[in-house]
């Protein structure tokens, strides 16, 4: 088995001016011993927003701040609660912008039924394209 | 209906630019808002940011009587220029509280040393576990609590003089 | 001297294309044939100094000349000049008189290259083009000129940030921009069309190799920022429905169905109303795209720097262009005859079926980029839309059109049997079975949408394959072959999208020198961090040494940058590409107890996610070398008969 190594260049640029001289917290950029619970962390933190980003997971950010709510995700999932239990309360303190996944709620029927609204205009501008079987 | 069909691109692009018109002359605010405005504060109790000075918990915020609690931090470049304005509501009376995020004894001592020192008590928060659970997003901030403990008003950024009778005003509605 | 040159030439191709436009709308006048003859050599003369101007442009970034303005803002004396060239278009002013001069080469070609359509067709299409740069030429002369002095010129340039000193950021834009705005070539056919009320098969065949040269461009833009993202960010992500990621892919999504559209159109004379749409369609979400990221009102990752007065400026134009063709539309497609019909099993079906998936796609990947814009105009409050939405809504629906996208190449044209259709894809779908049967056992956990791509790339991989079976492969059409190998390509693609979705292993680690971690099969032993220095840097570069089983081990070496001016860090990721995946190393920050954090990924088959898209690529041009030669032929055989 053939190996190439290709050393990458730069990422996305953290500015220095704004850091705190404490160290990240200790589940900022540690996973839980137990992998299943590190899934249902991680998969988590994938949906959830940073707060101090321009579009970025908590999952995806260098940001200390995303770091002490991944910290805290992680806390949380181990001492037992549900991932939607952790969505809820951020939800409840900065409103539905933290959660990339949007909440089925009237403010987003259409966002939600779009999909479908979209097929079923398709399938009606479309009928009309085919040929009859003949009898 | 072939003829009505066909104009419905044409609409539906018009609502598009509709909306994004009006994206563009009704530019979002960036900040994200705490949502606990009108709810209780959560309850904590954070160890002292410097020693000497009185550590802080929900418990002092429902006093009885309203108080300012300032977000900040000693690396934070903003809080330096709201330190002026924290002196002058200080020195007008207004109770100030703090906590302190992610920050060492000896920085904050250093900051208060240098930009003044208009608090009453400091908690420190080293992994801004009660700033998420107030719904606040950054440094500094600045929040009204009336005597209930209850969240009356946000203000995000560093306060310059031209905020303040805002301030004073919310500070003055939550007697 | 250069300077004016440049902006008076640029002056003098923008009152070419007011000519272009005049000429062709008073041509297609009845007594002003007459004048049809003038308009192609009025574009080729645009084309050609349009050119001239931006090598203008070139010229003073490559020398540096501090007097203009763009130059002393975005440039610096010390720069290598790989990026003082590529500077030329890494800046608004300068990225939109590369569209304009885009614009301008591809309506010269078309003027140049293009003899097989109905000759007031062509002229209608080049007035189209010409009014489409008018707008851009007013944008760029009176709002964005990137030719305006400085005085007095500064000592030195401000454009040494040594993050956009990258080789993959420095050439993403043209790619992309040759697609961008070459697709607005067939929304000018499209409009063109309308206007002589010439849509069939002669304007479909004319478009095509126009609409395949765009694609082929923006599949590669694609699939390059696709992995630029990937190995800069540092944290293996490929694509993250960011808004500005939405709207490179928007143009595409659409530029797919026309081209599929265009084929049946050229073809069995169908589908016409559906055709013009689409390509109005594809430039209007060029537009849309251009405009979502520089005005400024959506925020993301990737965002240029954003002005919301020029943002109102291109709105404008969007409004005037898009409206306007929308409008053309909805007037003169009801007169435009339909062609052919056909039954619902049959290749026209299953293109039918192909063209309204993806419209499908396209639509929800609109409405969920737009929608918080739109929520927070009407109710006020803000809420983010992102991957969950966008995989769970877009995810079954791409899943489903691949899956039409298998079958359909092997249905015949006008009418078939689905029983007979069944029997052709019966191995493609034994083998489906087969990967599913068999990911079921080896990989329990597996989530339904990976699982599901990965038994469709099975699937699909053999099914794109079917078309060559039992032919005579020498004798097989080259756009044959470019259609099987572009589809194999997305097969290829699907299977390392689901493959990095299912398999990817993650280990966050603080390790001290000379502790060992696991990630999936390997094992990392930390043996050093040093400081190193560079040109404009300091960095901690870890050495690590990778080891999988009893193989050789060898070492990698990521680093932790950080930059002076302006103060910046950034991270370097090492990545090691074997034979079925890749190892992704990032070194971070020390801890309080001098412990280094080190991510470890390992990414079975992400690789495929990339040379699948560089397939479809490849697809594309057998496609056009194929049907350009095919369609030569004829006058081959006139001239040599």
């Amino acid at each position: 088995m053939r190996l190439l190594l290709i050393a990458a260049m730069a990422a996305v640029p953290a500015p220095v001016w704004a850091d705190s001289l404490i160290p990240p917290a200790e589940y900022a950029y540690r996973q839980l011993p137990d992998p299943k619970l590190e899934a249902k962390a991680a998969a988590l933190m994938h949906t959830l927003r940073c707060l101090v980003c321009q579009g970025q997971s908590i999952a995806d950010s260098d940001a200390e701040m995303a770091g002490d709510m991944r910290a805290m995700v992680r806390r949380r999932i181990e001492a037992g609660e549900s991932p939607e239990q952790i969505r809820a309360w951020l939800i409840e303190r900065y409103g539905n912008w933290v959660s990339y996944a949007p909440p089925v709620e009237p403010v987003t029927w259409p966002l939600w039924a779009a999909p479908i609204l979209l097929i079923g205009a398709g399938l009606y501008l479309a009928r009309g394209r085919f040929r009859r079987k003949p009898r | 209906m072939r003829r009505l069909v066909l104009w419905v691109p044409l609409v539906v692009f018009l609502i598009f630019v509709a909306t994004v018109a009006i994206g563009l002359y009704k530019p979002s605010e960036r900040t994200i808002r705490s949502q606990m405005i009108g709810k209780q504060i959560p309850a904590f109790a954070l160890p002292e940011a410097v020693p000497g000075k009185p550590a802080l918990g929900s418990d002092a915020l429902t006093s009885g009587e309203p108080r300012l609690l300032n977000v900040f931090a000693s690396w934070c470049v903003p809080c330096i220029a709201e330190a002026p304005q924290l002196m002058e509501l200080a020195r007008r009376g207004v109770p100030i509280d703090a906590i302190a995020i992610r920050d060492r004894p000896e920085d904050v001592a250093k900051f208060l040393g240098r930009w003044g020192d208009p608090y009453q008590r400091i908690g420190s928060d080293r992994d801004s576990s009660v700033q998420l659970a107030m719904g606040s997003s950054g440094v500094p901030e600045t929040f009204v609590i009336d005597g209930k403990g209850v969240i009356r008003y946000q203000h995000i950024g560093d306060i310059r003089p031209e905020h303040l009778p805002a301030i004073l005003r919310a500070f003055e509605a939550a007697q | 001297m250069i300077a004016e040159a440049g902006l008076a030439t640029l002056w003098i191709a923008g009152a070419l294309s007011l000519l272009q436009l005049f000429l062709g709308a008073s041509a297609l006048r009845p007594g002003g044939e007459a004048l049809m003859r003038t308009v192609r050599p009025v574009a080729a003369a645009q084309a050609a100094l349009v050119a001239i101007a931006f090598l203008a442009l070139i010229q003073l970034f490559l020398r540096t000349d501090l007097s203009v303005a763009l130059v002393a803002a975005n440039s610096h004396s010390a720069k290598p000049w790989l990026f003082k060239f590529a500077g030329t278009w890494g800046n608004h002013e300068g990225s939109m008189l590369l569209w304009v001069t885009i614009l301008g080469l591809a309506g010269g070609a078309v003027a140049l290259l293009e003899r097989s359509i109905n000759e007031r067709t062509l002229i209608a299409t080049l007035a189209a083009q010409a009014a489409i740069g008018l707008g851009f030429y007013a944008f760029l002369l009176f709002a964005s000129n990137p030719f305006e002095r400085l005085s007095p010129a500064p000592a030195q340039g401000q454009g040494l940030n040594p993050l956009l000193q990258d080789l993959g950021l420095a050439f993403h834009p043209p790619t992309l921009y040759i697609g961008y705005v070459g697709i607005s070539v067939a929304f000018s056919f499209a409009v063109g069309a309308l206007i002589t009320r010439d849509v069939g098969p002669a304007f479909a065949r004319a478009m095509r190799p126009w609409v395949l040269g765009a694609w082929i461009f923006l599949t590669l833009g694609i699939t390059a920022g696709s992995y630029w993202a990937y190995y800069e960010l540092g944290w293996g992500g490929w694509w993250f429905w960011d808004p500005v990621e939405n709207a490179s892919l928007m143009p595409w999504l659409a530029a797919t169905a026309l081209l599929h559209s265009v084929t049946v159109l050229a073809t069995r004379d169908s589908l016409r109303a559906w055709t013009v749409m689409l390509a109005v369609v594809a430039f209007s979400m060029s537009m849309v795209g251009t405009f979502l990221v520089r005005s400024g009102i959506l925020t993301s990752v990737h965002a240029f720097a954003v002005d919301p007065q020029r943002g109102a400026f291109i709105l404008l134009l969007l409004a005037l262009y898009i409206g306007g063709a929308l409008a053309l539309f909805g007037l003169r497609v009801g007169t435009v005859k339909e062609g052919a019909t056909f039954e619902p099993v049959s290749r026209e079906g299953a293109l039918v079926a192909n063209n309204l998936l993806l419209s499908v796609i396209l639509g929800i990947v609109l409405v969920g980029t737009l929608y918080p814009l739109g929520a927070e105009a009407v109710t006020g409050e803000k809420l983010s839309v992102g991957p969950p939405y966008f995989n769970s809504a877009a995810g079954p629906v791409a899943l489903l059109l691949i899956a039409i996208m298998a079958a359909g190449p092997l249905i015949r044209w006008r009418r078939d049997q689905g029983r007979e259709v069944l029997q052709r894809i019966a191995l493609p779908v034994l083998l489906a079975a087969i990967v599913l049967f068999l990911v079921i056992l080896l990989v329990p956990g597996i989530r339904i949408l990976p699982l599901l791509g990965l038994v469709l790339a099975a699937g699909t991989a053999a099914a794109s394959v079917a078309p060559l079976w039992k032919r005579n492969l020498r004798r097989t059409p080259l756009f044959t072959w470019g259609m099987v190998i572009a589809h194999l390509g997305i097969a290829v693609s699907l299977a390392g999208m689901a493959s990095e979705a299912a398999f990817t292993k993650e280990t966050l680690i603080a390790a001290r020198i000379g502790q060992t971690a696991r990630v999936g099969p390997w094992e990392i032993r930390l043996d050093a961090v040093d400081p190193i220095a560079g040109p404009n840097w300091t960095a901690n570069e870890a050495t690590l040494t990778a080891r999988r089983g009893t193989s050789e081990p060898f070492v990698m070496t990521p680093q932790a940058r950080m930059f002076s001016s302006p103060p910046t860090e950034t991270s370097e990721a090492a990545i090691a590409t074997s034979a079925d995946g890749q190892l992704y190393t990032v070194v971070g920050k020390p801890d309080a107890e001098g412990r280094w954090q080190l991510r470890l990924w390992w990414k079975p088959f992400v690789t495929l996610i990339w040379f699948g898209g560089g397939l479809i690529a490849l697809g594309g041009l057998l496609s056009i070398i194929g049907r350009v030669r095919r369609e030569r032929k004829p006058k081959w055989d006139e001239v040599y008969a």
